[in-house]
């Protein structure tokens, strides 16, 4: 990684963690929504970046946010989880699709198909982790189900309206 | 050892994983029991201060209903002074009072984070040690029970509100006095539901439920909520009741913290017999 993208990524780090406990922690519909953007961070970071460094960061962004949100670990645990599955995930899907190795993870240089899919498998995960935990039983299990289909929903419309705010697609 | 070693290398991105795992766990364990003490949350002064920042700027946007709710509690509180009273009895009766002792003392403070979209709900408040709060003391709005805190900085503390998984407040039904628990189901946070009351209580919708003052974090009398429905399930032999706050959580904005003087004395007896 050259020192521009390092720099990017750090900016990146910190504008999600506002963006996520000013903002989005705010937003409530009817208590089944909260979107939780801030794991676009770790799903955009290079390919090519080392493995303990996205393990690491991903764990300093959870801790982050959990320090905001009152939920020591929580939040941590989750990251740290998509962190690390998250090279199986682009190597499976890379498979089916050929393509450039970009300096970032999004739909510059990505199709939007290949990203939403991307996205979809690990924002499922992550939200399904942090759901569930949250609540530590399956008491309530269709409840927060519901909940982890509706967050997830919302927190992929909010990336895909972040990417084409930001960056255009090559052509 | 040294194939060992060879191992542990070619596997160290999954001990790397498997290890800041184990600590955002534990962390979550440790930091998940009813007001266990932790050293990271919203009272800690980095987020603290970029709260007290937001709150800065977002407290103008509700001026208004802040400004209702004061001068509605005013003048409920005008309607209480003795002034409004007929003196019928001229006589000057001048009390050095020693039969009544100050039990509870109220403390504004201002909600300065709140949620109540999540399954366990916190609180900031803006005051802290150095304005004398401290552990386990009752928050409470003009409108009715708020939570209990948990963790207090210097300048800020950290509140369990009552919208939290392990959150049960011992209540009563005004008319008639029977005691229950209040416990927050997670659906909506406007209900809750009262448990513990024996179906030969005759309830009606609309009936007030007030704090029983069994617990020494609040006083006795203070409105929680009304029923807004009750059944009795079949076989069983106490009301299933849902009621309603009385406090929207989503308008908080100043509350009281409340400190009993006679707290400590009330647990070390109470801990004393239970533990012969």
């Amino acid at each position: 990684m050259n020192n521009n993208l390092i720099i990017i990524n750090v900016l990146r780090f910190f504008a999600l963690i506002l963006l996520q406990v000013l903002v989005l922690n705010n937003i409530q519909f009817s208590g089944y929504i909260n979107p939780y953007v801030y794991v676009l961070f770790i799903l955009m970071l290079p390919v090519q970046t080392p493995g303990w460094i996205v393990l690491i960061s991903s764990f300093l962004l959870g801790i982050s946010i959990d320090m905001f949100s009152d939920s020591l670990g929580l939040h941590a645990t989750a990251s740290v989880l998509i962190a690390f599955i998250r090279p199986n995930i682009i190597n499976i899907l890379s498979a089916k699709e050929a393509f450039v190795a970009g300096a970032y993870l999004g739909i510059k240089y990505y199709s939007l198909k290949w990203f939403l899919t991307y996205a979809l498998i690990l924002v499922l995960i992550h939200h399904s982790i942090l759901f569930y935990l949250e609540i530590f039983a399956f008491r309530e299990f269709f409840h927060t189900f519901l909940q982890v289909i509706a967050s997830s929903t919302a927190t992929l419309i909010l990336i895909i309206i972040g990417q084409y705010m930001f960056y255009k697609p090559i052509k | 050892m040294r194939n060992l070693l060879i191992f542990l290398w070619k596997r160290n991105l999954f001990f790397l994983f498997l290890l800041l795992e184990v600590i955002s766990f534990t962390l979550f364990i440790e930091n998940s029991y009813y007001q266990k003490a932790a050293f990271i949350n919203s009272s800690s002064s980095i987020s603290g201060s970029i709260y007290q920042i937001q709150n800065n700027i977002a407290e103008y946007f509700s001026l208004k209903v802040v400004n209702t709710t004061l001068a509605n509690e005013n003048a409920h509180l005008r309607s209480l002074s003795t002034d409004n009273y007929l003196k019928i009895n001229n006589t000057v009766f001048t009390k050095n009072d020693t039969t009544y002792k100050l039990q509870y003392q109220y403390v504004s403070a201002k909600v300065i984070n709140n949620s109540t979209n999540k399954r366990n709900n916190y609180l900031t408040l803006n005051i802290g040690k150095n304005q004398g709060i401290t552990k386990d003391m009752g928050v409470i709005s003009s409108r009715g029970i708020v939570g209990i805190v948990k963790d207090v900085s210097d300048n800020f503390s950290s509140v369990i509100s009552v919208l939290h998984k392990d959150s049960k407040i011992s209540a009563k039904i005004k008319k008639y006095g029977d005691v229950g628990s209040v416990l927050w189901n997670g659906y909506n946070y406007r209900r809750a539901s009262l448990i513990d009351i024996p179906t030969h209580v005759p309830i009606t919708r609309g009936d007030t439920i007030i704090t029983s003052g069994f617990s020494s974090v609040f006083p006795e009398g203070i409105v929680i909520g009304k029923i807004i429905d009750h059944r009795i399930e079949s076989g069983n032999t106490f009301y299933t009741i849902t009621i309603e706050f009385s406090e929207d959580f989503n308008k908080l904005s100043y509350v009281y913290i409340i400190k009993n003087f006679f707290k400590n004395e009330q647990n070390d007896l109470e801990k004393k017999t239970q533990n012969e």
